[in-house]
């Protein structure tokens, strides 16, 4: 390849300036080329990533009008309902944006909209990774980072739903302070000393700004190229596939196809926040008014990603404690902070738990088919119909009023429901799962149901099997059977006594637990039979006049019927006959 | 299944994708028969897919110029209607829609190259295990020990300890420094946050004011049934001299009568006015201000988390998540007529707190 075009020359020189320098091109030798595997679902990742960047970016904009102040100014712009009315500079500079600073309201709307998909993006993307096995080893470190990342992004959003202290954001401050409040020992002081005293106070909005537009976008931004340097290095998971095995990578090269695909799709991103921030109202906040911690609007709701802590409040039954003159709000803090601590807890070790339930040491570049780990996808499903529950809670008036129903029988059965539904999915889920297995193995023994209806020459009707193409044989056999940690004994052979032997026995039942009812892929011998009796064979030993011998063909395959291919086999005897006659 | 996973090096070159020196290292799958599109078969398909992307890009650049103009010519505060989105900003719609357009048609344009004419063979690359070679573990090790004993770590014990209590308390400062972040006012020196909280402006013959109009309230302005959210008098000149709204954060009331017979109970013996009760208007579970009052049943329903009070029976909680009832306000009337406060709340208003007794 030779360059000849200016631009190159002037980009050959450029690179080898810097080359001198860096020693760049060592990378770039390296990773020009570099594959990335397709498949629809890691464009979820990409989606956040994206929404991010968008997020960065009209969030710069927005700096440069928004004033973070509780300074009361008397309101005197373009909005004619609101005009005369005080209020502080926060949400007067947030209504210019709205109203009087051209674009303004785009920009606000598409950050807005950015965060609820960024923070969409991130869960859906979390569940792909869940389902699919990819945070096993070697990836745990990156699942922790995503898991850290998801908390950051809901921090990042309430922070900023905050900033523009109108009456809606302002309630949801309140809550806040609120169940900051009921956290024992320390949790008064905290809400002074955070608050700068006591609720609303002067200085929050200051001190939210500079945690909403440095903090935690910093710590975002640090994480995610961690998160982004790992997948590099580590090089991207692939669903199993035709050539595609745990030791390679099968894909695109990063130039041009992938640069091209991703790079791409960033704009689209961008393209479709700015259409649905020009296009969509969000978060009206000149409906709302000034914020005054006296008035609420009735059906005050969170953003979407919060509408779970909110649900989880609002069903919490009212316990509260009293020992020795102080007070312990299990009413607040149970659903705001003990349960939101076990969840993020419990996703957070999850790779760990079951690496070590399951006694896998493996590296796992080959994503797993939720269904060949019942358990683990019965688990995720479990939990998010627990959090879409909550979510539910979180809408209980709205639902109330929309459907005419009691707030109160809403809660009561969401508080019977969130002990009845997720036990109840885990078990339908897992038993799915183990039926999908079931069903590839009978593929595996006899082909697919093609869904033709054959009837035979003696009036008999039987339906066609196909033989699996390549690619879903691929990815059927790509399932690996993970033996059972076998059952310890309480004395080895010697008398010696197992010190470990609870534990010991407490992973045998784990690991019973999460592959113990696994459906066992049939032998190669096994699946070589199946497939060559699902083909050529019916095809080729059994035309039209063979299946006059039919007792014995039944016979020789257990009386599962399955002759796959006549029409072809008419056709194959029909070239038989031809090719003997020119013979 | 080894056969099936096995792939081979290319050998399929009949659809014009030939290894290139860009893939080098690289070999495509051959397990998968390649379909060639339309674009590497046919080089009118090829230059129509051409003209598609440079038409997204040249598409992009019009919208960018259409943004300029919708920037400059369209009044900020003109409004059109638009079926289904309704009234909106002309200007907000107009930037957007061409903004949207501009850049979403870069990477479509983007994605119709890599689809249509870029090379659409899946390539392998092989992997390696992410555990360092033997030899560099090892020599990771060598030099940590040599580093250790250079460095005397393991063998002065004293700086090791003392190093390990300096680490300890060094970040002791940056956390005393968090102490301003709350200054307390001239009224609040020496009190704890659990006092602050504890006390409201209401005192002896404080006159209940409405809120809004901030006119002195009497019994007769108030029918039976009705609600009126109200504020103690000196609200406004407290407000205007702490130039904060911590003081009606706390003192917000609401005023609601009922024929004295259908009172069950209150907090304290006498604390109504002919059937006009005051309550707080902070609701007790996380603070939000409450003000949906049902007449019939007398009761109080928190828009947040829907905690009930029951105001004709001491403001207790009926339903939700709130765990205190509401605290009552004992009012009165001064010699003019005027509603007045008894005292201050007998017990802390809004969200419980650890120092709550």
């Amino acid at each position: 390849m030779t360059t000849t075009s200016p631009v190159e020359k002037v980009g050959g020189g450029a690179a080898t300036y810097v080359d001198q320098r860096l020693g760049s091109n060592k990378f770039l030798a390296r990773n020009l080329g570099k594959v990335f595997p397709d498949h629809w679902s890691f464009m979820l990742g990409e989606i956040a990533l994206y929404s991010f960047v968008v997020v960065l970016i009209t969030g710069v904009f927005l700096t440069l009008f928004y004033k973070p102040s509780s300074l009361d100014v008397i309101y005197d712009g373009s909005y004619v309902p609101l005009k005369g009315i005080k209020m502080t500079e926060a949400y007067a500079s947030s209504l210019d944006l709205s109203f009087d600073i051209r674009g303004g309201l785009l920009l606000r709307q598409m950050h807005h909209w950015a965060a609820l998909i960024f923070v969409g993006a991130i869960a859906v993307h979390m569940f792909r990774v869940f389902f699919t096995g990819a945070f096993r080893k070697p990836r745990e470190f990156n699942w922790i980072i995503g898991v850290a990342l998801t908390t950051m992004a809901l921090g990042a959003g309430f922070s900023g739903y905050s900033l523009p202290d109108d009456l809606l954001s302002g309630t949801g401050l309140q809550i806040a302070r609120g169940i900051m409040q009921s956290i024992p020992v320390v949790g008064t002081w905290m809400a002074f000393l955070l608050f700068g005293g006591e609720f609303p106070g002067t200085d929050f909005i200051s001190r939210l700004y500079a945690v909403h537009i440095l903090l935690i976008p910093g710590l975002i931004l640090a994480l995610v190229t961690v998160h982004l340097m790992m997948v590099w290095t580590q090089k991207h998971t692939q669903f199993p596939g035709p050539g595609r095995t745990n030791d390679n990578v099968v894909g695109y090269p990063l130039m041009p196809v992938y640069m091209a695909k991703a790079g791409g799709f960033f704009f689209i991103v961008f393209g479709v926040i700015a259409l649905i921030g020009g296009l969509v109202t969000i978060n009206p906040i000149w409906l709302f008014g000034p914020f005054t911690p006296d008035q609420v609007s009735a059906g005050s709701q969170p953003d979407w990603y919060i509408g779970w802590l909110d649900g989880a409040l609002r069903m919490m039954p009212n316990i509260e404690s009293h020992l020795f003159g102080f007070t312990i709000s299990w009413n607040v803090l149970i659903p705001a902070a003990i349960i939101p601590g076990i969840l993020f807890t419990a996703l957070a070790l999850y790779p760990f738990l079951e690496a070590w339930a399951t006694g896998d040491k493996r590296e796992h570049n080959l994503l797993e088919r939720p269904r060949n780990a019942p358990t683990r996808t019965a688990i995720g499903v479990m939990s998010i119909v627990f959090y879409l529950l909550l979510w539910i809670g979180g809408a209980n008036d709205i639902i109330a009023i929309t459907f005419g129903m009691s707030i109160n029988s809403i809660i009561w059965a969401l508080r019977i429901l969130i002990f009845v539904l997720p036990p109840l999915s885990f078990v339908i889920t897992r038993r799915m799962c183990l039926g999908l297995q079931r069903r590839d193995r009978e593929k595996l023994l006899h082909g697919y149901e093609s869904g033709r209806i054959l009837r035979l020459p003696h009036g008999e009707f039987i339906e066609v099997h196909q033989p699996l193409n390549t690619k879903e044989m691929a990815v059927i056999t790509s399932k690996v059977d993970v033996p059972v940690l076998p059952a310890p004994a309480k004395t080895d052979a010697d008398g010696v006594a197992n010190k470990f032997y609870l534990v010991d026995r407490l992973r045998h039942s784990l690991s019973s637990f999460f592959y113990g009812s696994n459906i066992p892929l049939p032998t190669a011998a096994e699946i070589e039979a199946g497939q060559h009796h699902a083909s050529h064979e019916a095809i080729d030993e059994a035309p039209l006049h063979a299946y006059e011998d039919r007792d014995e063909l039944f016979n020789a395959h257990g009386g599962v019927l399955h002759h796959p291919g006549m029409p072809m086999s008419n056709q194959k005897q029909l070239e038989q006959d031809q090719a003997g006659s020119t013979h | 299944m080894s056969d099936l996973t096995q792939h081979t090096n290319a050998h399929d070159s009949g659809h014009g994708h030939e290894v290139e020196p860009a893939r080098l290292g690289h070999s495509p799958v051959a397990d998968i028969p390649h379909r060639p599109r339309a674009t590497d078969t046919d080089p009118r398909m090829a230059r129509r897919a051409e003209r598609q992307v440079a038409a997204m890009f040249v598409l992009s650049m019009v919208f960018v110029v259409l943004f300029v103009v919708a920037y400059i010519a369209i009044d900020k505060t003109a409004v059109v209607y638009i079926p289904v989105l309704g009234e909106v900003g002309y200007s907000q719609v107009a930037l957007g829609f061409t903004l949207g357009a501009a850049v979403f048609l870069i990477g479509a344009g983007a994605i119709q190259w890599a689809k249509k004419l870029m090379p659409d063979v899946e390539v392998v690359q092989e992997r390696h295990d992410m555990v360092s070679p033997k030899d560099d573990s090892k020599l990771a090790a060598a030099n940590y020990e040599r580093g250790k004993e250079e460095s005397g770590f393991a063998r002065y014990t004293i700086i090791r300890r003392t190093l390990l209590g300096a680490m300890a308390l060094f970040p002791i400062p940056l956390i005393v420094l968090l102490k301003d972040l709350w200054v307390p006012g001239p009224l609040q020196q020496g009190k704890s946050p659990a006092e602050i909280l504890s006390t409201t402006l209401w005192r002896k013959g404080t006159r209940i004011v409405s809120d809004g109009t901030y006119m002195p309230v009497k019994a007769t302005d108030l029918p039976v049934g009705g609600l009126v959210s109200a504020v103690p008098e000196d609200l406004r000149e407290v407000e205007e001299l702490d130039g904060n709204l911590n003081a009606r954060g706390k003192a917000a009331i609401i005023l609601v009568r009922m024929q004295p017979d259908q009172i069950r109970s209150q907090q304290g013996e006498g604390w109504d006015y002919q059937g006009i009760l005051a309550y707080s208007k902070i609701c007790t579970h996380v603070g939000c201000p409450i003000a949906l009052y049902e007449q019939r049943t007398h009761h109080l329903l928190c828009p947040c988390h829907q905690s009930t009070f029951d105001l004709a029976d001491a403001g207790n909680v009926v339903f939700g998540p709130a765990a205190r009832n509401m605290p009552q306000l004992p009012i009165g009337v001064d010699e003019e007529g005027f509603l007045v406060a008894l005292s201050d709340f007998k017990q802390p208003i809004g969200p419980s707190f650890w120092e709550r007794a």
